[in-house]
């Protein structure tokens, strides 16, 4: 369960949004939308426990999480808008790299399914260099299989993706939520959710409190 | 305390170092691989470092004792340049394709990660200045003793130029023009381990021994050792939030 209590964000003396709170529970997902400009993307980084809200509370399963905390870098996949891929690195490489770094353990074998899954395998051996932005975006979907997090946080993750990539992202997320697990994304295109699982947050309006 | 909490407090104490030690091997495995497959970028440091130590004879004079009076200072001056020219690389590419927010978010120990990327770091770029020090030394006519205690004084003094460097590197990320602050911020640092470093060499040569100046490097390698990974981790925090 993913709650925030009164949060408040600034960037510089701007405040982006205040007084907002919100309750997800397992399987179910919250969608943020709004123009540009009014945090979606601060409030992603502040529920992945990359930056601190100016005020409020983010809770995990009941316990309030800080920044940083062990709690949450246990609980996370964040993919933001970076795709955290090296130039130099194989496909393969980079997955690993990715699937490692989030201590999950993941065989050859296992690697091999989850590019296959991404319709990436016959790049497998091919530096991220050469790859389109919606290749390296699948090697970001092949990471969220792998790493197997209850909680994940997708900014914009729709971005780039052809129609076939989309609809797989909207079965993965899909799958999350039967498996009990919480998706929070930023995106303005539908992921084919069903609506009762799904619960809306627009930013730049009266704020839900 | 129970037999019971002693062992589960033993257990989770070997956890966390297991923990440290993976993060510490991811990092370093990583960027290794990474130098090497952009090597021709890690020969360009080298060169850079050749042809400085190179330029001071060239410029001055051949006369033998006045070179070998000045080789030490020049050879740990072109050292600290090579150091700085490849520190602000450390974090920024990581920082720039969003690989640090995962380094950060990962459940290893962000301590460990850094660890590992300025391990990383000193054997790309301090341990082959370690090395080509005797040779280039030889262009300042040093005798045997000297190279040798010059050497000895590098392998311990480069790993300290990494560890500080790596603060540095971390609290410039994100800024425009940050080589040039890194330069500044960094230099006044390093100048403990150049007056060490140099002074183990003129030491020697005056007949003191090295002994001192090394053992007193070696302190601030183990100081350095302990404290910089947490400031460096500490910076890389404050930078992505």
């Amino acid at each position: 369960m993913l709650e925030a209590q009164n949060l408040a964000a600034r960037r510089g003396y701007a405040e982006l949004f205040s007084g907002m709170g919100f309750r997800v529970k397992s399987g179910d997902a919250l969608v943020v939308t709004g123009p540009n400009g009014t945090g979606k993307t601060t409030l992603l980084r502040m529920l992945a426990g990359l930056s601190a809200p100016a005020e409020g509370e983010i809770r995990w399963n009941g316990h309030p999480v800080r920044p940083f905390s062990a709690e949450l870098r246990n609980v996370v996949a964040y993919a933001g808008h970076l795709p955290s891929l090296k130039d130099e690195l194989t496909t393969e490489e980079n997955l690993a790299a990715l699937v490692e770094l989030s201590g999950a353990s993941a065989s050859a074998a296992e690697i091999d399914r989850a590019l296959d899954s991404v319709a990436l395998s016959h790049r497998r051996a091919l530096p991220a260099r050469v790859l389109s932005a919606g290749q390296r975006r699948r090697i970001g979907l092949a990471r969220l299989i792998l790493s197997r997090r209850p909680l994940w946080i997708l900014d914009e993750p729709v971005t780039a993706l052809d129609a076939a990539g989309a609809a797989l992202l909207a079965r993965m997320v899909h799958d999350h939520l039967d498996r009990g697990g919480i998706a929070v994304a930023a995106t303005h295109q539908s992921l084919g959710l069903e609506p009762a699982r799904v619960q809306s947050l627009v930013l730049g309006e009266t704020v839900p409190a | 305390m129970s037999a019971e909490a002693q062992t589960s407090v033993a257990a989770a104490t070997h956890a966390a170092g297991d923990a440290a030690l993976a993060g510490v091997r991811w990092a370093l495995a990583r960027d290794l691989k990474l130098a090497f497959r952009s090597r021709a970028e890690l020969g360009v440091q080298l060169l850079f470092y050749v042809i400085v130590v190179t330029l001071f004879p060239l410029a001055t004079t051949p006369e033998r004792n006045l070179l070998a009076t000045m080789g030490p200072g020049v050879l740990w001056v072109a050292a600290l340049l090579a150091s700085l020219l490849s520190l602000p690389r450390l974090f920024a590419t990581d920082h720039a394709d969003g690989t640090l927010e995962q380094i950060a978010l990962s459940p290893y120990p962000l301590e460990a990660l850094v660890s590992g990327k300025i391990a990383a770091h000193w054997l790309t770029t301090g341990l082959p200045v370690v090395l080509l020090a005797p040779l280039l030394g030889q262009q300042y006519y040093m005798d045997g003793e000297s190279l040798t205690v010059l050497a000895a004084g590098l392998l311990i003094g480069t790993p300290i130029l990494s560890l500080l460097g790596a603060i540095g590197a971390a609290l410039t990320l994100g800024l425009r023009g940050g080589g040039g602050l890194l330069a500044l911020l960094i230099l006044p640092l390093y100048v403990p381990v150049l007056i060490f470093g140099a002074g183990a060499v003129d030491a020697t040569r005056a007949g003191l021994g090295a002994t001192a100046n090394l053992s007193l490097l070696g302190a601030g390698l183990a100081l350095a050792v302990v404290g910089a990974p947490f400031a460096a981790a500490a910076a890389v925090r404050i930078a992505l939030d």
